[in-house]
């Protein structure tokens, strides 16, 4: 039997002197474990990318819900954002007379910082936690044990094409949000704040370069790969029914919002080199 | 139906943490025969399926499926090794975004690319047939009751002729008109495509209509095994107390 008897279990104030240190080894212990289960999903998903059978259908199919389906959002962020961004900078900057660099200073913010990690964690709330959800609800329901006992492979009919999709979309996702953000600040700082028009693009053209936006979309890249394979990290290893699938779409949307913050400062620090 | 065995599990012992979930499971199930594995909620039953399948692997002993010990295999040894099993889960595990054509033709799709598109309808709707699902290949999971979602489940099983289909706990939560038909349906699958089932079960009734052998799990450990009459006469007080539970009323 595996209950303990009466003389082996240990008195109240010995419970109660070891129950942090339970919890505290308990989070260090789950934690390791969700970290070697992320990089082992890692290293499963990158040796099948490369081995056939490719489901090009499954790939499209998770293209066209993480990038259609995210379109909507990152469109109306993106937006506003540069509007609000073009508007607080017209205002400080007309303080001593430099309007004529808001155009340049928030194209600049948008391409570096804003469209990845606002796109990012746009589709992590959206994308992620809906991928989340849809793995664990698939993993207890066992419809993951029925992919395995049919000889196929869970990562590579899963992980695989989700993980290419989400790398893929969000770049192109994040520079429909700098085209839009770009659109605000120019409606700002042309008809609201009364910015020349050609001064607006002028710096702009004479500031901004290639590399301020190709860092970005790198940046971009790197953040949907991390979202993709946290997602189904949470998801695939989901358990206690409809608690747990929620569960596993809450701590998605934590993790994966912290990872890009993480990311995004590790990325800056490499990327500053090539900028300056 | 013949004695010799097509899997065999020696000594079999799996932890999960402190739990010791099995405790030395060492089982012959023979060729062409239906053996229950039959046990209360959490005696370990579905622990012991999965290590037969290789979904699981022993902490210690060894696991042979057709001579071969299956906690050794990997990757394209393990899938070939799984392509003799086909698998009945509780609630089906139908997939809910496929129509009962796509989740039946799953498995020929993904490893018989020599059929064409014709030929698997063909062999859907014959293995549908069997089972009395004529018509119903553009049916979601969501629109199937429990007992033709089980159904479609086996017909998924046994799409690939396979050796040996695991039954796990095919009866649970079905009324008693459908789970008669689900044990008939058992008993078919077993007489007219030869295989040899494996049923992890806690319904009494049913274990004892389509078992040729039962074996009693308790606390990890298997406390009766052999023909239905030989584990109903069983000398073990707790089987003879989950047993009195039906037979005391029948």
């Amino acid at each position: 039997m595996t209950s303990e008897s009466a003389e082996d279990k240990p008195s109240a104030v010995v419970q109660v002197l070891r129950s942090p240190f339970e919890s505290l080894g308990t989070v260090v212990i789950e934690s390791f474990t969700e970290i070697g289960e992320t990089a082992m999903l890692f290293f499963q998903s990158v040796s099948w990318m490369f081995r056939p059978p490719f489901r090009i259908g499954l790939f499209l199919t998770q293209c066209e819900f993480i990038g259609v389906g995210s379109l909507f959002i990152v469109l109306l962020t993106g937006l506003f954002t540069g509007l609000v961004f073009a508007l607080q900078s017209s205002f400080a900057f007309a303080k001593f007379s430099a309007e004529s660099l808001v155009g340049a200073t928030v194209v600049i913010s948008l391409c570096r910082e804003l469209a990845p990690v606002l796109t990012g964690l746009m589709v992590t709330g959206r994308a992620g936690s809906a991928i989340a959800t849809e793995l664990g609800t698939m993993r207890v329901t066992e419809q993951i044990d029925a992919l395995s006992t049919m000889a196929v492979s869970p990562v590579q009919y899963l992980v695989v094409p989700r993980v290419l999709a989400m790398t893929l979309m969000m770049p192109m996702l994040t520079m429909l949000f700098n085209a839009v953000g770009f659109v605000g600040a120019y409606i700002v700082s042309v008809f609201q704040a009364g910015i020349n028009e050609g001064t607006f693009m002028g710096r702009i053209h004479q500031i901004v370069e290639f590399t301020d936006l190709a860092g970005g979309l790198m940046k971009s890249a790197v953040f949907g790969f991390a979202i993709a394979l946290i997602a189904c990290q949470k998801g695939m290893n989901a358990s206690g029914g409809s608690r747990g699938v929620g569960l596993a779409a809450t701590r998605t949307v934590v993790a994966g919002s912290v990872m890009i913050l993480v990311l995004d400062y590790v990325l800056t620090s490499f990327l500053l080199v090539v900028w300056d | 139906m013949s004695d010799e065995a097509i899997i065999q599990t020696t000594n079999v012992h799996k932890s999960f943490g402190r739990n010791h979930v099995l405790r030395g499971i060492s089982l012959d199930f023979p060729v062409g025969t239906t053996t229950v594995i039959l046990g209360g909620s959490g005696s370990g039953k579905s622990v012991l399926m999965k290590h037969l399948i290789g979904l699981l692997h022993p902490d210690e002993g060894k696991v042979v499926v057709d001579g071969e010990d299956v906690s050794k295999l990997e990757g394209e040894d393990l899938t070939r090794m799984r392509a003799k099993f086909g698998m009945v889960f509780q609630w089906a595990a139908l997939f809910d975004s496929m129509n009962v054509l796509d989740n039946v033709a799953f498995p020929l799709r993904e490893h018989r690319k020599d059929l064409t598109d014709a030929q698997v309808r063909e062999l859907v709707a014959e293995k549908l047939a069997l089972f009395g699902l004529e018509g119903i290949e553009d049916k979601f999971p969501a629109d199937l009751s429990g007992g033709m979602r089980k159904r479609v489940g086996l017909a998924r099983a046994i799409i690939m002729d396979p050796k040996i289909v695991l039954y796990d706990e095919p009866t649970t939560g079905l009324d008693p008109i459908t789970t008669d038909y689900v044990d008939e349906m058992i008993k078919r699958a077993k007489d007219k495509l030869k295989v040899t089932s494996v049923v992890i079960s806690h319904d009494i009734a049913s274990s004892f209509n389509i078992a040729d052998r039962i074996a009693f799990l308790y606390n990890g450990e298997i406390v009766a095994y052999g023909a239905p009459d030989k584990v109903k006469a069983a000398d073990h007080e707790f089987v003879q107390q989950f047993l009195g539970t039906w037979f005391r009323k029948n």
